[in-house]
């Protein structure tokens, strides 16, 4: 049992490692031997063995109400007061394991993908950096210091996703990356701000208190919520801000595994798990359905894509829908649970896609072939008996995505999938959820196994490149052994070993809390409907499992139906699939162009309007002012006072020296005078 | 009628005249002239205290003084003056000031 | 009767003062002076100074005057008689001496004199003489004195330069 201190102590040091090992690359990294992986590699592990410490001090407590909180006080005018701290939970304690198991596979795959790389110190500091502000959220026991960490995250996806930025779609990219995640924390900081200035306080603990005791209700509320999930929608990517996640593809293969997959976009949902208890029913259901759609919606875009990175993109985006779904229903445990296992699948398919697309890479490069994309699967097939390892850990990771029974991603999505019929059930005009939750899942199912199948299996497309094909080291085949090895069942029942079960270590730990918002249900009453849909949900999910699974089936494998005869017959909405909707067009068009075009009227009326004339204006005043001073000064003040003085006492002089008569007479006269004078006094 | 105070009015009226005559004439005998006025009515001063202080004869023996240095004042300034009318050609004394600015 | 003398003596005085002054002339303001001699004459004998009386005749009439007299006819300009005055001089002059005789009446008429007891005296010619030799004999020596210096200056002054 790990005391406070010990618990403060570890997560000063999960914190604070990486950053030291940023600084250190980013500062000395091309001076250290071997350009200083080894500086961040070091921190990593260090971290991650900390996370796991504390992991296991987790379960050998069992507590599931276990909490610790560590505060410092930031800023303290009396009235004024913010203060800062690390906030852990078993919900912290599990997020920090997931982001430290991630970025040090990410670190150790990224030692063979990333090698020779210009800038190699660069992007191993990025990813200290990265991870740093990870765990900076993950921590954080206020909404103020876990904007500041938001903040950061972006920044560092910035920098990774344009580590290539001298080709302009990577800068572009992560231009549009930062850009869109900006849009969203508009509405993340007003959010805040409400909740700030109706109940004083940024602390978690303090804003529920708030929301229950009424300081914010109703519409107000509902605004709040809605602006606090538009920092989700940014960041996690859903509609309609998903735009940047397929772009941001043009990052290195290993960023794309542990942002755009496993840790940052999931910061969006880790934000509305944490903050569940704020939202009130109105942005419940609004959080819902944005969540359904987007996991429909970019299921449907994924199965005409080529790239292989740009389906796995696509796929993450949908899978955040799901997250994003179950938090609306009410089953956030469920988001949160989807949101641990999908990092571990979904990472071990990036990596994955990483290692087939580096052996495309050696292939064409020896080939001396630079026009072909070696991301395209439409360039791959048969790729199985060249790359046995790859393709296991890869199936094994898509069987999980799927939902098929035996793997981790039945488990979680089951759960989701469960509350959303338990939600339809108590609220039956809400039925398009589990239509939208179960739709997905099939085309999820389908254009998964269609990614594998194109990849792995069938005839070789280009014969030549692969000749060049070969298993990948074992530098980057660790983690995805690891990583499958993760996606089964067993790691997230035990000490269950039932795999239809929702008990486990997981369920038992991570206890959903009361909403603090009047009106919601309580977290006793939405595990009881959930419990009640579970065997339905379970039956359902595995009919789509299977329709997905068989119809990509017959489709790649068998070649019952040709995809692209297929793609002929539904013309129209295999174009609009494959164009992604047109919604980076219709942006920019409606979007984009008029406010660059309001930028340059603006431009036109401060340049051309108000510095010419204002300023300029301005100045020829201040020439006239002064041009009319110094005329006051020289003739008003110069000539007439100063020289004025002069000229009267001359005359004054003039006038008196004709007291000097030299005429006896005259003298004695005044005499005289001077006389009758004194002698006048003294008689008065 | 021969008060004190008359005597004393008439005696100031001849000094203020002679006084007048001093800074007015422009003539230097005129202004020797005035001159006697005005010794003259000092004189007559004298006099009328002398008498009626009790018969003091103080009074005279000071009236004789004046008069003797009037006489011998008036020789020498006459020499002066005509030593002037040689020089000068005029006793106009405004003309015979060299002190003029 | 004596009033009557007393005034028409003074007005004598008075009168030819003024005219000595104000003549543009200058003989008339000699034959002026002349006159008012003369009335201060009558002037000591009202005041019971005869001695003195007679020495005023002899000396001022007989000996100044003449001398004066003199000097007007040896620096008489056969061209130009008429002298000019600033008229500034003249009006300041006779304001400020108007001012004076104001300053003096008032000064004499305001004072409370005091005035002793007397009886007329039947000469002062001897009292004179031993006032002379006994009390002021030295002013007396002194004024020898003087009248040798200035018959030595005139004499001086009035030497042609060889």
């Amino acid at each position: 049992m790990m005391s406070g201190n010990i618990i403060t102590d570890f997560s000063l040091l999960i914190l604070f490692l990486p950053l030291v090992a940023f600084i250190i690359n980013i500062i000395f990294g091309k001076r250290l031997p071997r350009q200083g992986d080894w500086v961040s590699i070091g921190a990593i592990l260090i971290t991650l063995i900390l996370s796991l410490s504390l992991l296991m001090n987790m379960l050998m407590n069992w507590d599931s109400d276990f909490s610790h909180e560590a505060v410092i006080s930031w800023i303290d005018l009396g009235a004024f007061k913010i203060n800062l701290g690390f906030f852990v939970d078993n919900i912290t304690v599990v997020m920090l394991v997931v982001v430290s198991l991630i970025s040090s596979m990410t670190h150790i795959f990224s030692l063979e993908y990333m090698k020779g790389d210009i800038r190699y110190n660069r992007y191993y500091a990025y990813l200290g950096l990265f991870t740093f502000s990870m765990n900076g959220i993950v921590l954080a026991n206020n909404v103020m210091s876990l904007y500041i960490f938001w903040e950061l995250v972006g920044v560092s996806s910035y920098l990774l996703i344009g580590h290539w930025f001298e080709k302009h779609s990577a800068a572009d990219a992560s231009k549009k990356a930062f850009l869109t995640n900006r849009v969203g924390d508009i509405g993340f900081f007003i959010g805040i701000m409400i909740m700030f200035t109706a109940i004083g306080s940024f602390n978690f603990q303090d804003l529920f208190k708030g929301v229950s005791e009424g300081l914010v209700a109703g519409s107000l509320l509902t605004f709040a919520g809605l602006g606090l999930f538009m920092g989700a929608v940014g960041k996690s990517s859903q509609f309609p801000l998903h735009i940047w996640l397929p772009d941001a593809m043009e990052g290195p293969t290993p960023v794309s595994a542990l942002m755009h997959a496993a840790t940052m976009v999931a910061a969006g949902v880790y934000l509305t798990v944490r903050l569940f208890p704020l939202f009130s029913p109105e942005a419940l259901t609004v959080i819902a359905y944005v969540g359904g759609f987007t996991a429909l919606f970019a299921a449907t875009i994924a199965i005409t894509q080529n790239d292989i990175k740009k389906v796995l993109a696509y796929s993450t985006v949908s899978q955040l829908g799901y997250m994003i779904l179950a938090v609306g229903v009410g089953n956030y445990i469920a988001a949160f649970f989807h949101l641990l296992t999908h990092a571990m699948f979904k990472a071990c398919l990036f990596y994955g896609s990483g290692s087939v697309i580096h052996s495309m890479h050696h292939s064409l490069h020896e080939l001396k072939d630079h026009d072909t994309d070696p991301q395209d699967m439409r360039n791959m097939g048969g790729f199985k008996s060249k790359m046995p390892l790859t393709h296991w850990t890869m199936l094994i990771a898509t069987l999980a995505i799927s939902g098929v029974p035996l793997f981790s991603g039945f488990l979680s999505k089951d759960a989701i999938l469960a509350g959303t019929l338990a939600f339809a059930q108590q609220y039956p005009q809400h039925f398009l959820l589990p239509i939208f939750g179960f739709g997905a899942a099939a085309i999820t199912a389908f254009y998964m196994f269609r990614l594998i199948f194109m990849t792995f299996y069938g005839k070789p497309k280009m014969k030549k490149v692969f000749k060049g094909i070969h298993e990948s080291p074992r530098v980057m085949t660790f983690p995805l052994v690891l990583l499958a090895g993760l996606s089964f069942f067993i790691f997230y029942t035990l000490p269950y070993f039932n795999p239809f079960s929702d008990h486990g270590w997981f369920t038992e730990l991570i206890k959903a809390s009361d909403s603090a918002v009047p009106g919601n249900p309580s977290a006793k009453e939405i595990y009881q409907g959930v419990h009640h849909a579970h065997y339905t949900a379970m039956a359902l999910s595995l009919l789509v499992a299977a329709l997905g699974i068989g119809l990509s089936y017959l489709m790649y494998i068998k070649e019952k139906f040709s995809a692209e005869a297929c793609a002929r017959r539904m013309g129209f909405f295999y174009k609009l699939s494959l164009n992604k909707y047109f919604f980076d067009e219709n942006y920019n068009r409606f979007l984009y162009q008029p406010f660059l075009k309001l930028s340059r009227v603006v431009a036109y009326v401060d340049w051309d309007l108000y510095d010419k004339y204002f300023i300029n204006g301005f100045g020829h005043v201040t020439k006239f002012l002064s041009k009319v001073t110094g005329r006051l000064d020289y003739e008003g003040l110069d000539q007439t006072l100063v020289d004025g003085v002069g000229s009267r006492t001359q005359w004054f002089g003039e006038k008196l020296k004709q007291v000097q008569t030299g005429r006896l007479q005259n003298y004695m006269l005044f005499a005289l005078i001077g006389v009758i004078l004194i002698l006048v006094y003294q008689a008065v | 009628m021969d008060s004190l105070v008359n005597y004393l009015l008439v005696s100031s009226i001849l000094f203020s005249l002679g006084l007048y005559g001093v800074v007015t004439r422009r003539n230097g005998v005129a202004v020797l002239m005035s001159i006697e006025l005005i010794l003259n009515a000092a004189n007559i001063n004298f006099l009328a205290f002398a008498r009626f202080g009790g018969m003091n004869m103080t009074g005279h023996i000071y009236a004789l003084f004046v008069i003797v240095l009037a006489a011998a004042e008036a020789a020498v300034a006459l020499a002066i003056i005509i030593n002037i009318f040689n020089n000068f050609n005029t006793i106009n004394i405004d003309d015979v000031s060299e002190l003029k600015q | 009767m004596s009033d009557i003398a007393f005034w028409v003596i003074v007005g004598i005085t008075v009168g030819s003062a003024f005219m000595v002054v104000q003549s543009k002339s200058l003989l008339y303001s000699a034959y002026a002076l002349l006159f008012t001699f003369i009335g201060v004459t009558g002037l000591y004998i009202f005041l019971w100074a005869d001695f003195l009386a007679v020495v005023q005749v002899v000396v001022y009439v007989g000996g100044i005057l003449v001398l004066i007299i003199f000097g007007i006819m040896l620096t008489n300009k056969i061209t130009s008689v008429n002298i000019s005055h600033t008229s500034m001089q003249k009006s300041m002059g006779a304001i400020v001496v108007i001012a004076f005789i104001g300053l003096l009446g008032f000064m004499i008429l305001s004072t409370p004199w005091l005035v002793l007891p007397n009886a007329e005296p039947s000469d002062t010619t001897s009292a004179i003489g031993r006032l002379l030799l006994i009390d002021y004999l030295l002013p007396f020596e002194a004024v020898s004195l003087l009248l040798l210096g200035a018959l030595i200056g005139a004499t001086t002054l009035s030497r042609k330069d060889s």
